[in-house]
C-alpha cells in the first residue's frame, strides 16, 4: 500500500456523456440528412456542405488561436454550425458566399460572446441571417432537385468568382425546361399564387423537381434518434411543431381560403429543420423545462405570424434568433420550483402507501396513544 | 429516460442511474481480526464529543465503557477490543483535522469476548427507558451521517410519530454491507425495529429496500412470516432502483408519494426515519446490555483484491483494513463511504469509525479516466436539472458560482435545499465540479452568517 493518496471531491465517479459525445452524435444525425441533401442536389450541394463546415471550422481554428474564444475544434460544435448553415442555404449558393456566411457564424455568432456555451444566438442562424442581408438575391435563388446530371455538373452559380455577379442560375433552370417549373419553392409559391403543394411530396421531398431542403420526414427520424439517446431535449421540437401547429390550426379555422393547412405549414419550408436541429441549440435555448415549452411555443407562433404578415415567404430564421434572444428572460421566470416548497395538495397516485396508516381500527390507535401517554421527557 | 422511469414505476422524479458495481452483494460478511492498535476517536458523531473516563496504562476489556457521552446530543464509547490503553491523545482523523482519541494496544492472546455486558429484559422497559438504553450502547446513524441514534428516536414534544421508516435503499454504488445485513440479520433487524416502533410509539413499519435487493427483500420477508408478523406492521417494499433513493426525502416520496417541506424533517409527517443496519445493531445489542464495538464496512473498488463486506472492530486502522483485503500499492486514493458521496481519506493512519459504511479503493487507471476528461463552460444541456432530486437549476447555481455570486445562489436559487448527492455533477457533460462548487458557496454563506 502506498503512502501516497490523493484527496479528491465527491462524486467520484462520473457519467459517461460528455460533450464531445453529444456534439459527435449529432453530427452523426446529421449525416443521413447532408446524404439525403446531395441525393436531391448532386455535387454542388457536396461541396457546399464541405466548403462551409471546413470555412466554419477554420474560423474556429483562427479565433481560438487569436484568444479571442476558448475551446478546440475537437467538440465538433463548429462541424454542427457549417452542415446546418450549408442545409439552410440553396444548393446553388455560391461557394465564397459560404465561405464568407461560414466565417460570420463564427465569428459573430460565436467567437464574439467567447465560444461554446457563451453565444446568445445559434451560429448558424447568424451566419445565414448574415447572408440573407449581405446576398439577398443569391439566397433566394432555388434550383429544381433530382436534376439530370447533377452529380457531375455543378449548379452554374456555385462556382461563382468572389465579388463577381454569379452565374445566372434561375436562367439556367429555365433552360432545363422542366414542366411546372417556376423557380418559386412550395412557400413562395403559396404566398403569391395561394398554391399548395400536395402533403405527402412534401412530407418525403422525393417528388418531382421540388426546389426544398431535405424531407422533413428523414428529419424527424434523425432527431428522435437524438431524443431517444438524450442527446436533444424532446420538449423544444415537439413545442415548435405545436406552436406553430396550433397558431395555424386557430388562423385556418377562421379563414380557410386566406390561410393555408397547418399541416402545409408544418412541412413546408425550414420548419422542421429549425424546430429539430436550430431550436434545440443547447447554449441558446432555456434549460428549465417548463421554459422549453414556452421558448418552443414561441418559436412556432413567431414562425406562422412572420410567414404570413411579412413580406418573407419563410420565418423560421427570425423566429428562432428573436426566441433565443428571449431566452434569458424565460429562463428567468421559469425556474423550477424546488422539492418541498411547492405546493403539494395530494400524494402522488403511484405511492405504494397510505400517508397515514389507515387500516388502524379505533382500538389500535388508542392503544397507540396509550403507548405514548407516560411520555414526559422534555 | 422519462419515460423508462415511468415504466419502472418510479415515484421520486429526476435522480440518476450510475452503475452499480455491487460485486460483494453474494459474499457473506466475514470478520476482520484484531489490528495491534485500535484508536477509538472520542467524537465519532453528529454533536458533543465524548469524554473520555480511563487513563493511559489502564486495563480495558472488550465492550467496556472508555468514554461516556457528554450531554443530551452525545454518545459513549466503548472498547472495541481488551488491551491495555497505551495514550489518550490528538491523532488524525479520516476527515483531516487531528482528533482526541484513545489508544488501546490489543491483548494478542486474548479470546476477545464481550465481557462488559448487562442483558435487560426490554419487555419491562418504557419509551424514555428504551431510548436511554439506545444512548448507552453508542450507536449512531451506521448510513453514514452518524447522527445519535436515540435523538433521532426521542419525539420531540407536541409531534407524534405513526410511522417508522427503515431505509434499506443503499443507493450508493459499490456498497454492499446493509445488504448483507438484512440477508443475514433479518431476525436482529425485526427485533430493532419492534424497540424503535415502542420508543418512537410508531404503529406500523414500512422497509424501503431498492428492487437490486431482493435477497434481502425475500430474507426479511421470510422471517416477518416466520414471526406471524402482519404486514399491516412490519411491510417490506421494493423500491425501483434509483440514486439517491437513500436520502429519507427521496424515499418517503417513493413509499407515500409526498414531499417532505423544504427545511422540514420527516416527523411534518409523523414519520422517523432509520437505517436498517443501525436497527440490526441495536436488536442484538439492546437485550443483550452491550455497547456498539464493531460494524460492518464494505471494502471494494477496483484497487482490491479481496473485495467483500467485513465486521470491524471499530477504531481499526485502514492501512490494516486495506493490506487484510489486498490492496495493492498502486491505489491512489480512498474513498470513505460510497462512490457518490463518500470523502476521500487523507491518511490511511486512521481508523475506522461508526459511519465509515465502505471503503473503496481506485487505482491510477480510474484516477486517470477523469483526468482525461476536459472541462468546458457550460453549453446549456439541463443534464443536471433532470437530474436534481431536489428540483433545483445546477445550471444556474453554478454560474453564479463561478462568478461567486453566492448571496444570489442562497436567496434565489434554493442553495440551502442542496444535499451534495452529486447526481449534477455526474451527469454533467461539461465536466464542471458543481458539488464541489456549492459546498464552497454553503461554507462561504454559512460564515457570513456567522460574522
Amino acid at each position: 500500500m502506498s503512502a501516497k493518496i490523493e484527496i479528491r471531491t465527491a462524486p467520484h465517479i462520473k457519467g459517461p456523456v460528455t460533450v464531445e459525445t453529444i456534439m459527435r452524435h449529432v453530427v452523426y444525425s446529421l449525416l443521413p440528412i447532408c446524404a439525403f441533401f446531395i441525393y436531391q442536389y448532386g455535387i454542388s450541394a457536396a461541396t457546399l456542405i464541405v466548403v462551409v463546415t471546413a470555412s466554419c471550422l477554420l474560423a474556429e481554428r483562427l479565433f481560438v488561436k487569436l484568444g479571442v474564444q476558448s475551446g478546440d475544434s475537437s467538440d465538433f460544435s463548429a462541424t454542427i454550425t457549417g452542415i446546418l448553415l450549408a442545409l439552410t442555404v440553396p444548393p446553388g449558393f455560391p461557394l465564397w458566399m459560404g465561405v464568407v456566411a461560414g466565417f460570420v457564424a463564427i465569428g459573430l455568432g460565436k467567437a464574439l460572446f467567447g465560444g461554446i456555451g457563451f453565444n446568445v444566438f445559434n451560429p448558424a442562424l447568424v451566419g445565414r441571417a448574415f447572408a440573407q442581408a449581405a446576398f439577398p438575391s443569391a439566397i433566394a435563388t432555388y434550383t429544381p432537385s433530382f436534376v439530370q446530371g447533377r452529380f457531375t455538373e455543378f449548379i452554374p452559380s456555385s462556382l461563382a468568382l468572389p465579388f463577381m455577379t454569379p452565374a445566372d442560375s434561375a436562367a439556367w433552370a429555365m433552360g432545363l425546361k422542366i414542366d411546372s417549373w417556376t423557380g418559386a419553392t412550395p412557400l413562395a409559391q403559396w404566398k403569391s399564387d395561394k398554391i399548395i403543394a400536395p402533403l405527402i411530396d412534401l412530407l418525403t421531398s422525393l417528388a418531382g423537381h421540388m426546389p426544398v431542403g431535405p424531407a422533413p420526414m428523414l428529419i424527424i427520424i434523425c432527431g428522435a434518434y437524438l431524443a431517444a439517446r438524450r442527446f436533444m431535449d424532446w420538449r423544444i421540437p415537439i413545442a415548435t411543431v405545436g406552436g406553430a401547429c396550433l397558431t395555424g390550426w386557430i388562423l385556418f379555422t377562421i379563414d380557410p381560403v386566406r390561410y393555408p393547412d397547418p399541416l402545409f405549414i408544418l412541412l413546408s419550408g425550414g420548419l422542421m429543420l429549425g424546430a429539430v436541429y436550430m431550436a434545440t441549440d443547447m447554449a441558446t435555448s432555456p434549460v428549465t423545462p417548463r421554459g422549453m415549452w414556452l421558448y418552443g411555443g414561441l418559436i412556432g407562433l413567431l414562425t406562422v405570424v412572420i410567414r404570413f404578415y411579412s413580406g418573407l415567404p419563410e420565418g423560421v430564421m427570425y423566429a428562432i434568433l428573436i426566441a433565443n434572444a428571449v431566452t434569458p428572460l424565460i429562463e428567468r421566470i421559469t425556474q423550477p420550483t424546488p422539492f418541498g416548497k411547492g405546493i403539494m395538495r395530494k400524494p402522488k397516485r403511484n405511492a405504494a402507501y397510505q400517508l397515514t396508516p389507515e387500516y388502524l381500527s379505533k382500538i389500535e390507535s388508542d392503544a397507540a396513544k396509550d403507548l405514548k401517554a407516560p411520555r414526559g421527557r422534555k | 429516460m422519462k419515460f423508462l422511469s415511468f415504466m419502472r414505476g418510479e415515484v421520486f422524479e429526476r435522480g440518476i442511474h450510475p452503475p452499480e458495481n455491487k460485486q460483494t452483494a453474494e459474499q457473506p460478511i466475514k470478520r476482520m481480526p484484531f489490528a495491534p492498535r485500535l484508536i477509538v476517536p472520542l467524537s465519532q458523531h453528529i454533536g458533543q464529543p465524548a469524554k473520555s473516563i480511563v487513563r493511559v496504562g489502564q486495563e480495558v476489556v472488550r465492550g467496556q465503557l472508555i468514554a461516556e457521552a457528554d450531554g443530551w446530543l452525545s454518545v459513549p464509547h466503548h472498547a472495541p477490543a481488551s488491551g491495555v490503553v497505551e495514550a489518550v491523545e490528538l491523532r488524525p482523523s479520516a476527515r483531516g483535522p487531528w482528533a482526541e482519541s484513545i489508544v488501546i494496544r490489543v491483548f494478542q492472546g486474548s479470546t476477545q469476548e464481550v465481557l462488559a455486558a448487562n442483558p435487560r429484559d426490554m419487555d419491562s422497559l418504557d419509551p424514555d427507558a428504551i431510548i436511554r438504553a439506545v444512548q448507552e450502547t453508542g450507536m449512531v446513524g451506521l448510513g453514514g451521517a452518524a447522527f445519535p441514534s436515540h435523538a433521532k428516536m426521542a419525539v420531540p414534544k407536541g409531534s407524534t410519530v405513526h410511522t417508522l421508516v427503515i431505509n434499506g435503499c443503499e443507493c450508493e454504488p459499490y456498497l454492499t454491507c446493509d445488504h448483507r445485513v438484512m440477508v443475514e440479520e433479518a431476525n436482529d433487524l425485526i427485533r430493532g425495529i419492534r424497540y424503535a416502533m415502542r420508543a418512537t410509539g410508531a404503529v406500523r413499519t414500512v422497509i424501503g429496500i431498492e428492487d437490486n435487493k431482493m435477497s434481502a427483500v425475500a430474507a426479511i420477508r421470510d422471517a416477518l412470516a416466520r414471526q406471524n408478523i402482519a404486514p399491516t406492521e412490519i411491510a417490506v417494499e421494493d423500491v425501483p432502483t434509483k440514486y439517491p433513493q437513500g436520502a429519507e426525502k427521496m424515499l418517503i416520496m417513493a413509499l407515500f408519494g409526498v414531499e417532505v417541506p423544504s427545511g422540514g424533517l420527516p416527523l411534518h409527517f409523523g414519520i422517523v426515519v432509520l437505517n436498517v443496519g443501525t436497527l440490526a445493531a441495536l436488536g442484538r445489542l439492546l437485550p443483550a446490555g452491550e455497547g456498539l464495538v464493531e460494524r460492518v464496512v464494505t471494502v471494494t473498488g477496483p484497487g482490491v483484491a479481496r473485495p467483500g463486506d467485513y465486521r470491524v472492530p471499530l477504531g481499526t486502522p485502514m492501512s490494516f483494513l486495506l493490506d487484510y483485503a489486498g490492496a495493492p500499492a498502486k491505489s491512489r486514493q480512498v474513498i470513505l463511504g460510497g462512490p457518490m458521496m463518500g470523502q476521500s481519506a487523507a491518511s490511511l493512519n486512521v481508523p475506522v469509525t461508526k459511519g465509515v459504511s465502505g471503503l473503496l479503493v481506485m487505482r491510477d487507471i480510474e484516477l486517470a479516466e477523469r483526468e482525461k476528461q476536459k472541462t468546458y463552460p457550460c453549453i446549456k444541456c439541463g443534464e443536471c436539472i433532470e437530474s436534481c432530486p431536489m428540483g433545483l437549476n445546477p445550471s444556474a447555481l453554478g454560474m453564479l458560482a463561478s462568478k461567486r455570486l453566492y448571496e444570489e445562489m442562497g436567496s434565489q436559487y434554493h442553495l440551502g435545499d442542496c444535499f451534495e448527492c452529486g447526481c449534477c455533477s455526474y451527469v454533467c457533460p461539461s465536466g464542471i465540479p458543481l458539488v464541489q462548487q456549492f459546498r464552497i458557496a454553503k461554507q462561504i454563506l454559512r460564515e457570513r452568517a456567522v460574522a
